[in-house]
């Protein structure tokens, strides 16, 4: 057993307890707690599984956005979950069956690791052989995902911008605008309001980075978007809701979020205007590597603008429930 | 079944362990905020099954070095970014939908839940003219 | 020849990275009290997290690779000392007291008057 299946192994079966400590937990607390282990541990196990990209999405996601607007339900709502009532074992016995079931379908499955699996031989093969002379980046998966199934990306946020609009549907109603700026007179957290000053400008930084380097390494407009809109939650957290919204604007933020969705959108209207198909980014440039440069370019900036617009503005939605708590009792 | 078969199918059994959990959990648990991170284990389980089907033994991440070399395949990559940014969309939208109802009920407890529906919609015991 | 240190200098570094985070989890584990748990987790968790990125970064040699290690180690020295100061002041401003003494808490008043 070579060393890679060990560590492959030793996170399943982390994964695999963490998991079971989810289930068993009442603390909800914990439960969130222990669902951002989950998923930074899952990020390592894609890390090892050869996913760079995915994983970065899946930190940043999961043990990051996630994590944030499970804790601010639990602020809204209850911290412990009721013991349970009924007998389980009708739920039992339908999990038991479905996870039979898969494992009989997975008998059939090509080993892990097979190179000559079906899904490596159609597809694929095109996709790693001619990036580099169509699309001239190193970064298959941006490629792919931006350029050669470019819909898909235009279809998910789509879905980005009409879950941050249904969020905002949900819980818009309660925003209370800012009333001005609150003077932090008590310095209770000295520590924590410098170190995110010190913070918050590198964080901006790395973000810009992830955005506009997704073409030669891990990155792209998703993480870019997530880390994005990380820095200005910190803001919000340690200095207050009432100054992010005077650095931000709710409205401000509403206005990226359909900004975003436009210019992915609009890149493709410019590709009519050429007489061409709707998002053939080959006309946007002298040559066709370079219109396939500049077009990934902007269609990847417009997906980090809505996800970095639609985090903050579900974190505005979620924090603006809560009443502001004053200097005296933090 | 060899050794190296059962090697082989490691990965993805224990994907379906954890896919079977994130179910019970959904399933069988009454607290909606439970279940919703119940959806979300549910989730990342299966986006650890269709990358480790992407895996090739040897490979490396699909970053073009300039030397031959093999790669994992991209394309579970892609489907999966779109999935996983897909997945916290729900996450947030079924959060906030939980909020609302703890607004609406004073409850996030399904059947706490349902009791105040039967009792709006039945009227209670002691609502029942003699 | 040259090599053969950098790995052995390298080795020596994960090693204590390691070691200190396996203790730091042995610390959470069998400290009595809170604060006496963060205190475990929050100083084994930055050195040795550190320690392995200078392991790391031995390995790499002077390439763009170690530039970035350096940024990581530098933005943990800061986040993860700050997230322990975060967890402990919130409990202490929720009102969970630290305890104090313990099994020779008489030793500790006695010795406390004699100061």
């Amino acid at each position: 057993m070579s060393v890679e299946s060990f560590i492959d192994i030793t996170l399943l079966v982390f994964l695999g307890l963490t998991a079971f400590a989810i289930l068993k937990l009442r603390a909800l607390f914990a439960v969130v707690m222990l669902s951002s282990v989950f998923s930074l541990l899952s990020a390592g196990l894609l890390v090892h599984l050869d996913a760079v990209d995915v994983a970065f999405t899946e930190a940043a996601v999961g043990a990051g956005i996630s994590t944030v607007l499970m804790l601010a339900t639990l602020a809204l709502t209850s911290r412990r979950e009721k013991a349970p009532t009924r007998t389980q074992a009708l739920p039992l016995i339908v999990v038991f069956l479905t996870g039979m079931a898969l494992v009989y379908g997975t008998l059939d499955m090509p080993r892990f690791g097979d190179a000559s699996a079906p899904v490596h031989n159609h597809v694929a093969p095109k996709y790693i052989n001619d990036t580099a002379s169509e699309i001239g980046m190193p970064n298959i998966v941006t490629a792919v995902l931006a350029s050669y199934r470019g819909f898909d990306t235009l279809g998910e946020v789509t879905v980005i911008f009409t879950a941050g609009i249904g969020v905002l549907l949900l819980l818009g109603a309660y925003i209370r605008e800012p009333t001005g700026l609150r003077v932090q007179t008590m310095d209770h957290h000295l520590v924590l309001r410098v170190v995110t000053k010190v913070l918050i400008g590198p964080i901006l930084l790395f973000a810009l980075y992830v955005q506009f380097h997704g073409d030669y390494g891990p990155g792209g407009g998703f993480q870019a978007g997530v880390i994005f809109a990380a820095a200005f939650i910190i803001y919000a957290l340690v200095f207050g809701l009432e100054n992010a919204r005077k650095a931000v604007p709710g409205s401000a933020v509403r206005m990226l979020v359909a900004c975003g969705v436009l210019l992915y959108g609009g890149v493709g209207v410019v590709s009519f205007a050429f007489g061409q198909n709707y998002l053939n980014y080959s006309v946007l440039g002298a040559s066709q590597v370079a219109g396939q440069h500049l077009g990934i370019l902007l269609v990847e900036f417009g997906v980090g603008l809505t996800v970095s617009a639609v985090m903050v503005s579900t974190f505005y939605a979620f924090a603006g429930q809560n009443p502001p708590i004053s200097d005296e009792d933090w | 079944m060899g050794t190296t078969d059962i090697l082989g199918l490691f990965n993805y059994w224990m994907v379906i362990v954890l896919m079977m959990i994130g179910l019970y959990i959904v399933v069988s648990r009454g607290n909606l905020v439970k279940k919703v991170v119940g959806l979300n284990i549910f989730q990342t389980s299966v986006f650890l099954l269709y990358i480790s089907m992407g895996k090739i033994s040897g490979g490396t991440a699909p970053i073009l070095t300039g030397k031959p070399e093999v790669y994992s395949n991209p394309l579970p990559h892609v489907l999966i970014l779109t999935a996983i940014v897909v997945g916290v969309a729900t996450t947030a939208l079924g959060l906030a939908l939980v909020v609302r109802i703890k607004n609406a009920y004073d409850t996030i407890e399904e059947d706490e839940i349902q009791a105040v529906d039967d009792d709006d919609e039945f009227g209670s015991a002691e609502d029942v003219q003699p | 020849m040259s090599a053969m240190i950098i790995d052995a200098f390298s080795w020596a570094l994960l090693m204590a990275g390691s070691l200190l985070m396996v203790v730091g989890a042995l610390g959470l584990i069998r400290m009595p009290d809170f604060y006496t748990r963060m205190h475990a987790a929050g100083i084994t968790d930055t050195l040795g997290a550190d320690l392995i990125l200078l392991g790391l970064m031995v390995q790499a040699g002077f390439s763009l690779v170690t530039v970035k290690l350096l940024l990581i180690g530098a933005f943990l020295f800061f986040t993860s000392p700050t997230s322990t100061h975060a967890i402990a002041n919130a409990a202490l401003t929720a009102g969970l007291k630290p305890q104090v003494g313990g099994a020779d808490a008489e030793d500790g008043a006695a010795e406390k008057e004699d100061e």
